[in-house]
């Protein structure tokens, strides 16, 4: 049987797969964020997934205006780093989990979330930054991955408790698949940022102390939080953040907070990043 | 401006709904044509004989023309598909952050460094969403 044994949730910012990529992680701008992510890589390489199920969003690579699902999950063999405008990322491909993704898709959909199925697509850094993150630079990622877009460009995205919900439809998907594997899911984006316009630059340090205290401790009345509030106090993009409640509703009521980390600024964004594992009390 | 838009209040921030995203489709569609290298060597060369060919309003054309990033949200831009122009310009998220608020890449820059824009920031109100 699949187990979901623990969610990670991370930003996602381009800027950082760029570094990583052009050898500049060590530099001082950056070095204090990759070592936060230090810990990380010891603790998944120790509790190595068999599938990550990898919730983010894409940014106009994938997707354009021409099609905007709400939740698309990718069902195919493999998806490839999306060009987003200065060549694809230099990354391994991303190996699916095409029976575990159908599974999920059938499972969910009966369970009254409609979701998208893609058979093909690239995935841009909202995916490949945090494994990137997480594993470093390796010749082969070490997991199969279930890309799962979630449309947070076209106003209005899905609400946080709509996205609440969404975690425990995905969560009772995987525990029903008839194969051992262990699963992680990871919500991705965020945090406070906002990318346009005259109020660009934004952060707010306070409010994403408190979202990640709730994330773990009071995610049901985090998940009641409107979309409005977000944008005034999170930044217009710093909206990303429903994902993260996707991911927590997949685990157990009561988590264990591995880690933690947070730092400002990546370009021009708020970094928030939390391992938490499960534990099994629910079962 | 529609009614139940409680975010139309928000300074300095164009969210992107239905009705921006209706005004921009062809604006937006513009900027994807700019992932394929082929298309950012022809618009790099001839930049109005390229937006010709789009069905965008004169206005946007110009906007463009003149990378006037907050000019491009207002007509129905989202940052995301901006962000194909100024890729195609070898420019920055942080510059063209920058160059929306009005400060120097220099300015804006050290600003996100110590913190970024405090949520006490007093911007003006926009007149219309």
């Amino acid at each position: 049987m699949a187990r979901i044994t623990a969610g990670v949730a991370t930003s996602h910012v381009p800027a950082i797969g760029a570094a990583q990529d052009s050898g500049k992680s060590s530099e001082p701008y950056w070095a204090p964020l990759f070592k936060g992510y230090e810990f990380s890589k010891h603790w998944v390489a120790a509790n190595p997934p068999d599938v990550v199920f990898l919730v983010y969003n894409d940014h106009a690579s994938a997707f354009s205006l021409e099609m905007i699902p709400t939740f698309a999950i990718g069902c195919a063999e493999r998806f490839a780093p999306a060009d987003e405008g200065w060549g694809p990322r230099p990354i391994p491909t991303i190996s699916g989990h095409p029976e575990l993704a159908a599974h999920i898709a059938q499972s969910v959909i009966q369970q009254d979330f409609d979701l998208t199925i893609v058979n093909r697509m690239d995935v841009d850094h909202g995916l490949t930054v945090p494994l990137s993150l997480m594993f470093g630079q390796p010749s082969e990622w070490p997991c199969r991955v279930i890309p799962f877009a979630v449309n947070v460009i076209q106003y209005p995205p899905p609400s946080g408790h709509r996205c609440f919900q969404l975690g425990k439809a995905i969560r009772r998907a995987i525990n029903s698949f008839d194969e051992d594997l262990t699963v992680h899911i990871w919500g991705t984006g965020g945090m406070s940022h906002q990318l346009q316009g005259p109020r660009a630059g934004f952060i707010n340090k306070e409010f994403d102390r408190r979202f990640l205290d709730r994330l773990v401790s009071d995610p049901d009345a985090l998940a009641r939080v409107p979309l409005i509030d977000y944008i005034r106090e999170a930044g217009s993009e710093g909206i990303e953040l429903v994902m993260w409640l996707i991911m927590r509703g997949a685990l157990d009521s009561a988590v264990r907070e591995i880690h933690r980390f947070y730092h400002v600024p990546a370009s021009n964004t708020a970094v928030g990043h939390l391992i938490l594992e499960n534990t099994m009390l629910d079962r | 401006m529609r009614p139940n838009k409680p975010y139309s209040d928000v300074p300095g921030t164009t969210v992107f709904d239905a009705d921006q995203a209706r005004k921009g489709y062809h604006l937006n569609m513009f900027c994807m044509s700019l992932m394929k290298a082929q298309n950012r060597e022809r618009f790099k060369k001839d930049e109005s004989g390229y937006l010709a060919e789009w069905p965008m309003t004169e206005e946007q054309k110009q906007a463009v023309i003149a990378r006037d990033y907050n000019r491009m949200i207002e007509l129905g831009g989202n940052i995301y598909f901006l962000a194909k122009i100024f890729s195609t310009d070898g420019k920055s998220f942080v510059y063209a952050a920058a160059l929306m608020t009005g400060m120097t890449q220099e300015q804006y820059t050290k600003m996100m460094l110590s913190g970024g824009r405090s949520p006490n920031d007093k911007l003006p109100i926009k007149e219309n969403g």
